[in-house]
């Protein structure tokens, strides 16, 4: 048995909240630069070259790149021969992205409740999800989501007899519909399959794969371009100002399903693709 | 780089008239923010015969909501926030005199309607370039509802602050004239 202490969860998380709204990701940079030389549109090339600009200026004078530096969603593993000792494992992650966003001066934007609306003034609580894997080690993503995306996104319970094609079409038809809301160019996480909050659980987590990296099965990874190559037909283009580049990846991820059912989830990152993660080991005591 | 339109506030009427969708402009003077609470605040000030926290005529609003800035700092990023959640109100602050706004994402049919009744423009920041944009903010003062913290009304005075047209006083509309020139079946 190894063993954690909540301190150092606590530290790592203050840090990953911070790094994740300063440092845009090599794979997200590199993937705005190539979209700077493919964009036929004048307007597009200029937001290309504003946002590559405001990635550095957060990067260097370590400030947000984006205010609105989202609802904190974690994603953690936890090895199930490993003791987490000193407190609760879900309040240390949320004492961590509380110190994260004020040492940070990251904007809180979480309010206690969905009617009432008044600000829990620290950007807690987050959105945890744990997942029990073998092992004796603690791997937390952190992942702060902006709304303007998030507001964006979609849930169908197609049905079977709609198929591939089915699922590709409200695919197709959310991206449109979002058009400019979400700050294209944007990438898509798509989950397909399982139950109806197991694929919008499915969709947010393909959005932690980085920008080039396709579905391990080769079948999947060639439904991504071609629902990539679709997407860039569309004409929203940057900012939705019109052009080639509206969306840089499409990730797909999809589970066993009931033999009644094919939900389809949409969920729609800006470039401002935040997600760092860290592997905690645990120490013999 | 497309030719830049420089544009001092206030934006009078007769500036409303010679903006056209797609339009380059750097906008320097004094600009309002306010976005979702605020908005909400100032429709039920205007409903209860109370004043709101500034004259709206010749306006701009800026849709944002900034991050708390580092000491030594102006404003914290502050880009543009989605626009059509203020929708429901954008239009009742246009027949008090608005004449512009400032954010991001697609508007109703109503707001369109009635930005071209009143003469009013809607321009749009580049969503997720608030570190860039912040530097174009010269000062900042909270001016209403300092409880809602980042959602507060504050005066910001900006000196070349970077905005497209998107939909201009004749409801001329970048994002269908993009789109159509780009779309590819």
């Amino acid at each position: 048995m190894k063993t954690i202490q909540v301190n150092e969860i606590i530290e790592a998380v203050e840090k990953l909240c911070i790094e994740a709204n300063y440092d845009l990701g090599a794979d997200v940079m590199l993937s705005l630069k190539q979209a700077l030389t493919t964009e036929t549109s004048p307007l597009g090339r200029e937001v290309f070259e504003r946002l590559i600009e405001n990635a550095t200026i957060a990067h260097e004078e370590r400030v947000p790149m984006c205010q609105d530096t989202g609802m904190t969603v974690v994603f953690v593993e936890v090895g199930q021969d490993l003791h987490i000792e000193g407190g609760s494992l879900t309040e240390a992650l949320n004492e961590g992205v509380r110190r994260g966003y004020e040492k940070g001066y990251l904007r809180k934007s979480v309010v206690k409740d969905p009617f009432d609306r008044v600000n829990t003034g620290d950007n807690t609580p987050a959105i945890i999800h744990y997942d029990l894997v073998p092992g004796d080690e603690l791997h937390i993503t952190v992942a702060p989501k902006g709304a303007g995306s998030e507001n964006m996104g979609a849930l169908k319970m197609c049905k079977p007899s709609d198929g591939l094609e089915g699922a590709m079409q409200f695919v197709m038809d959310t991206v449109d519909k979002a058009g400019g809301n979400p700050c294209p160019p944007i990438i898509v996480g798509v989950g397909v399959g399982g139950t109806m909050e197991k694929s919008t659980y499915l969709a947010k987590k393909a959005l932690l794969r980085n920008v080039g990296v396709h579905n391990k099965e080769a079948r999947l990874a060639r439904i991504e371009e071609k629902l990539l190559e679709q997407i860039n037909k569309l004409g929203i283009g940057p900012q939705g100002f019109g052009g080639v580049n509206t969306a840089l990846a499409v990730n797909l991820e999809v589970y066993p399903t009931h033999i009644a059912m094919l939900p389809v989830a949409v969920n729609i990152n800006c470039h401002s693709a935040r997600h760092k993660e860290i592997t905690l080991k645990g120490r013999d005591e | 780089m497309t030719e830049v339109i420089r544009l001092e506030t206030p934006l009078t009427h007769e500036k409303v008239a010679q903006l056209k969708a797609g339009d380059n402009v750097l906008i320097s003077g004094v600009i309002y923010t306010g976005r979702d609470a605020a908005h909400k605040n100032m429709i039920e000030a205007l409903a209860s015969g109370e004043k709101l926290p500034f004259d709206m005529k010749d306006q701009i609003i800026y849709f944002v909501g900034p991050t708390p800035p580092r000491p030594g700092q102006v404003i914290g990023s502050a880009g543009p926030t989605t626009s059509y959640r203020m929708d429901a109100y954008s239009p009742k602050l246009i027949e008090e005199g608005l004449t512009g706004m400032i954010g991001k994402g697609l508007r109703s049919p109503e707001v369109i309607e009635v930005m071209e009744k009143y003469g009013a423009v809607y321009f749009g920041a580049i969503g997720g370039a608030g570190a860039l944009i912040a530097k174009r903010i010269v000062s900042a003062e909270v001016i209403a509802y300092p409880e809602l913290g980042p959602e507060a009304v504050r005066r910001l005075v900006v000196k070349d602050f970077p905005v497209i047209v998107l939909i201009d006083h004749l409801g001329n509309n970048l994002y269908d004239i993009g789109k159509a020139q780009f779309e590819r079946a």
